[in-house]
């Protein structure tokens, strides 16, 4: 039974449902609104909540579990001794998984029928001839064991989706005649109902716990995968930067310093450019510009903001770089051969410098806004211009929050991908030319992760190992931003 | 300051009608920081025009497309004929050439050429004609006006990118070439015309340049966009009404708002990482999908939505909730019945700023495989749109620009002028929506 009519058969029944229970609930009050404990629509409400939350809430969980299961006994079957060399079990179950899974697009297009495709034997026919004839691909031959494994996992899935479908509309069906029992005039459904949406809300407020469950978890499980192939040592200490992908032969060079080298190069020469641009435009901004022009330069800014990355990551590969190139170029306008390709750290920083303007500047503005009037005009009594209240009173008071937005933009610029993957280049180099390619920590796991490496490799892993030192930077980045920022403006409030 | 005024022999006051040297050099110091502001304001401004500029420039010529127009009257007689040869296509060609010189001839066009320059200049034209009289064989015998696409090097002449003194004579065209393209072009056989392909279009592979459209990676985020309208929507505005309305102080909530403005700063790629290894690889959802690009990015904008609403949920005054819980309704009433409405202009906004930053979104997308060479073709159904391969605007954009030829700079421009038209429109509909609907107390 597909996942898709389960959920609109428990649909179809809550909707019954609420029909009935308001229904049922009338006619114990005979027929007069007056008499019921609540509102009519709340016995209907009752009904169609006990038929969609519990039964929806055990197909999401049986939709996690069951691969699991499945997972768990069909890899019982391949021995040890089945598993190819250069091959693990975890490629064994992906091939099996293909094979399955082109077994039942075989199936669904007519090219096999389903008996045939539950004893299909290796001697007799080419399974993958078969399979690539209906579009799948798998890529070594099919031995028997993987092709036993493929419909043992096959015969699972479809008795586990069979018993999925019939307990999740049983359980549907109980919700369903234990609402409608409960149904009577002096039941307190309002209350009830009113209950269970505190719970959906509770339910809803959690996801975003569960989303950076989700994230530590797959971060520290595929990161401890990776230690366990590639020493720990050299990832942190090593100094260069040269996977080799599994099949060219050799040990990669799978050092971390060239990467955060180049991440905090580009932020730096990005902070260099936004911090003094951003920082005076939120001055000019809240303290000498008249109404009409903020109203004006204040959203252009912003705009700067809204561009998505992409557009500036062609921008620095397709406008930046060549003009950079035409100045430090070979036969650029000063003469000297600084710089051989577009693609380049400098390319990316001044890109991504314009890209944080305004998140200093917007920040900055708050902040400096915050700075009660008060010290503004005790320094102005005391004979100070504009600027030198300015730099005197009014940048000391807020430089606290402008720390924090400042930390706040280097944090963007360390965890910023589209704009590095596209102009900053892809060697990874420990070198202090600002106009010489240099690769990122982002980069390279867009690289690692989108390149045809097989998943399993410490080539691929390594991304992961990436994804957790760049997550725990930004993170505690953002913490002490937050802090120094909240600290701040409790101070004047 | 007064021994070197009085080593003059005179005393210098400043007065209101002479300035002195010190009030002159603060006053100067104070335009020099203004000006510090306004520079700063101008390279942010003169920025954006840039890009704008670069936008367009580049971006415009991917939607013109050069066609020769040349009407063709095909008889049974020449298409029984033409079938039965060998080489179908190169009778074709030759149908076509046949055609070509008569045209040429009327306009009183002279200029040499070739079966092999119209090649370089129009592509396999033999194939193009015969295809369309195997499928409209109705057309036999009617005159048909055909519009052949020229190939992406004649068009890179056109547009600027191919210029006759760099030329390298070389098989795909040469000098000579253009020559007979100039004829062309003043003959008013070849002409510029709006390039459907590039908006109804779906990716070409790396060697065609000209054909590659960006119209699959358009469904392809439009599929997202639904998956992210339909999750955040409402788990962002129930998260929020349970924050902001019911949340007693204790550790759980605590626990919620410190996660929730944390995420909001987490780099888009590591949520990437989070749909490859949950969606993926622990829940087997298929690679490449809308589905599973919509939930990355569900989980990546809920942030932003949540904030916002709970912005428009404090906004509404405390006086409208006491008023409903006046008059009897309970608390889950006087939310859903009267705060709730009140404040859903609010809501919408937000959420429409949400979704368009989730639109320009790639990164993510790149991990999960939504890469731009899986859009190959359109879905052919609401269930195949959310679960086939597919990608999305921002990713396409990326392949383009990450491929070595350089007509398909072109179209990554292009894209993004696509792109950023769509991101334009939800902006100023949530302009109009704040400004028509907000209400202030």
């Amino acid at each position: 039974m597909s996942t898709l009519l389960i959920v609109a058969l428990v649909g179809a029944l809550a909707v019954v449902g609420y029909v009935l229970g308001v229904r049922r609930a009338m006619a114990s009050a005979d027929g007069d609104l007056r008499l019921l404990h609540s509102l009519k629509g709340y016995y209907g409400q009752n009904v169609a909540l006990l038929v969609l939350v519990p039964s929806l809430l055990v197909l999401v969980i049986w939709m996690t579990v069951q691969p699991l299961l499945i997972e768990q006994s069909v890899l019982g079957m391949i021995s040890n001794t089945d598993v190819a060399q250069g091959s693990s079990r975890s490629l064994m179950m992906a091939d099996v998984r293909r094979v399955a899974d082109g077994l039942d697009v075989a199936v669904a297009q007519g090219a096999m029928s389903r008996d045939a495709a539950s004893d299909v034997r290796v001697d007799f026919t080419n399974v993958r001839e078969r399979l690539a004839s209906v579009g799948v691909a798998v890529g070594s031959t099919v031995t028997q064991s993987t092709l036993e494994a493929a419909q043992k996992f096959r015969a699972l899935a479809a008795t586990g989706n069979m018993i999925r479908g019939i307990v999740v509309l049983l359980i549907a069906a109980a919700g369903f005649g234990y609402a409608l029992k409960q149904t009577d005039k002096d039941f307190r459904a309002r209350n009830v109902v009113e209950r269970g949406i505190l719970v959906l809300l509770i339910a809803a407020a959690s996801i975003a716990v569960l989303t950076t469950l989700g994230i530590v978890f797959s971060l520290i499980f595929n990161t401890i995968d990776f230690f366990e192939s590639f020493p720990g040592a050299d990832f942190f200490f090593g100094t260069r930067w040269e996977p080799s992908f599994s099949g060219r032969g050799g040990a990669s060079d799978l050092g971390f310093l060239p990467l955060i080298w180049g991440t905090l190069y580009i932020s730096i020469i990005a902070l260099v450019v936004a911090v003094p641009l951003g920082l005076f435009a939120a001055i000019y901004l809240s303290e000498y510009a008249s109404n009409s022009v903020r109203s004006i330069a204040k959203p252009v800014l912003e705009v700067l903001a809204g561009i998505p990355t992409i557009v500036y990551g062609l921008f620095a590969l397709l406008t930046v770089g060549p003009l950079l190139v035409n100045i430090f170029g070979a036969d650029g306008l000063l003469g000297v051969n600084w710089m051989s390709g577009g693609t380049a750290a400098m390319t990316a920083g001044l890109v991504m410098g314009i890209m944080l303007i305004p998140f200093v500047s917007s920040l900055s503005d708050d902040i400096i806004n915050a700075v009660p009037q008060a010290m503004r005009d005790g320094s102005y009594g005391l004979g100070a211009t504009q600027s030198e209240t300015i730099r005197q009173v009014i940048l000391p008071a807020a430089l606290p929050g402008i720390v924090g937005a400042v930390l706040l933009a280097a944090s963007r610029a360390i965890g910023e991908t589209m704009i590095v993957v596209l102009g900053a280049g892809a060697a990874a180099s420990l070198s202090l030319n600002p106009l010489e390619a240099m690769t990122t920590v982002t980069a390279k796991i867009v690289s690692q992760l989108t390149g045809d490496g097989e998943f399993n490799s410490p080539e691929t892993m390594v991304a992961f190992a990436l994804g957790m030192t760049l997550f725990v930077i930004t993170l505690a980045l953002n913490v002490v931003a937050l802090i120094i920022v909240r600290k701040y403006r409790e101070q004047y409030d | 300051m007064s021994d070197q005024s009085a080593s003059n022999g005179r005393i210098s006051h400043g007065s209101l009608m002479v300035a002195d040297p010190r009030t002159k050099k603060r006053n100067a110091a104070e335009a020099r920081f203004r000006a510090y502001g306004i520079v700063a304001i101008s390279i942010g401004v003169l920025f954006l025009a840039a890009l704008a500029f670069s936008i367009l420039r580049s971006g415009l010529p991917a939607f013109t497309q050069y066609v020769a127009k040349l009407e063709v009257t095909l008889s049974q007689e020449d298409y029984d004929a033409a079938e039965s040869k060998m080489l179908k296509t190169a009778a074709y060609t030759d149908i076509f050439i046949e055609n070509f010189s008569n045209a040429l001839d009327e306009r009183g066009v002279d200029v040499a050429y070739d079966s092999d320059a119209i090649e370089r200049i129009l592509g396999k034209v033999g194939g193009d004609i015969r295809g369309h009289y195997r499928e409209h064989p109705d057309d036999i015998g009617r005159p048909v006006t055909f519009q052949l696409q020229t190939s992406s090097r004649v068009e890179g002449y056109f547009k600027g990118r191919v210029d006759r003194e760099s030329l390298v004579d070389s098989r795909f065209l040469v000098k000579t070439d253009l020559d007979i393209v100039d004829a062309l072009t003043d003959a008013d056989i070849l002409t510029g015309r709006f390039n459907w392909a590039f908006i109804k279009g779906t990716d070409a592979g790396v060697d065609n340049p000209g054909g590659a459209g960006i119209g699959a990676a358009a469904v392809g985020s439009l599929f997202m966009m639904l998956v992210v309208l339909l999750l955040s929507l409402p788990i962002g505005v129930a998260a929020s009404i349970y924050l902001e309305e019911f949340a007693p102080q204790n550790k759980f909530t605590d626990i919620v708002e410190v996660n929730i403005s944390n995420l909001a700063a987490v780099p888009s790629i590591v949520f990437g990482i989070l749909g490859l290894s949950v969606f993926i690889q622990f829940m087997h959802l298929p690679q490449s999908a809308p589905l599973v690009g919509g939930l990355v990015l569900t989980l990546m904008t809920l942030p932003t939505i949540i904030i916002s609403t709970r912005a428009s949920l404090k906004a509404v005054p405390p006086s409208i909730r006491d008023a409903a819980l006046g008059i009897g309704a309970s608390k889950m009433q006087s939310v859903f019945h009267h705060v709730l409405p009140l404040a859903m202009p609010g809501i919408l906004t937000g959420t429409i700023i949400g979704l368009a930053q989730a639109l320009g979104e790639s990164a993510p997308l790149l991990l999960i495989g939504m890469v731009g060479f899986v859009a190959r073709e359109f879905p052919d159904g609401v269930v195949s749109g959310f679960l086939d391969p597919n990608s999305a605007m921002p990713a396409q954009i990326y392949t383009w620009a990450a491929r070595a030829d350089a007509g398909f700079y072109e179209k990554a421009w292009g894209g993004i002028i696509v792109l950023l038209a769509f991101l334009l429109t939800m902006n100023i509909i949530a302009i109009i929506l704040r400004r028509r609907f907000e209400r202030r107390w």
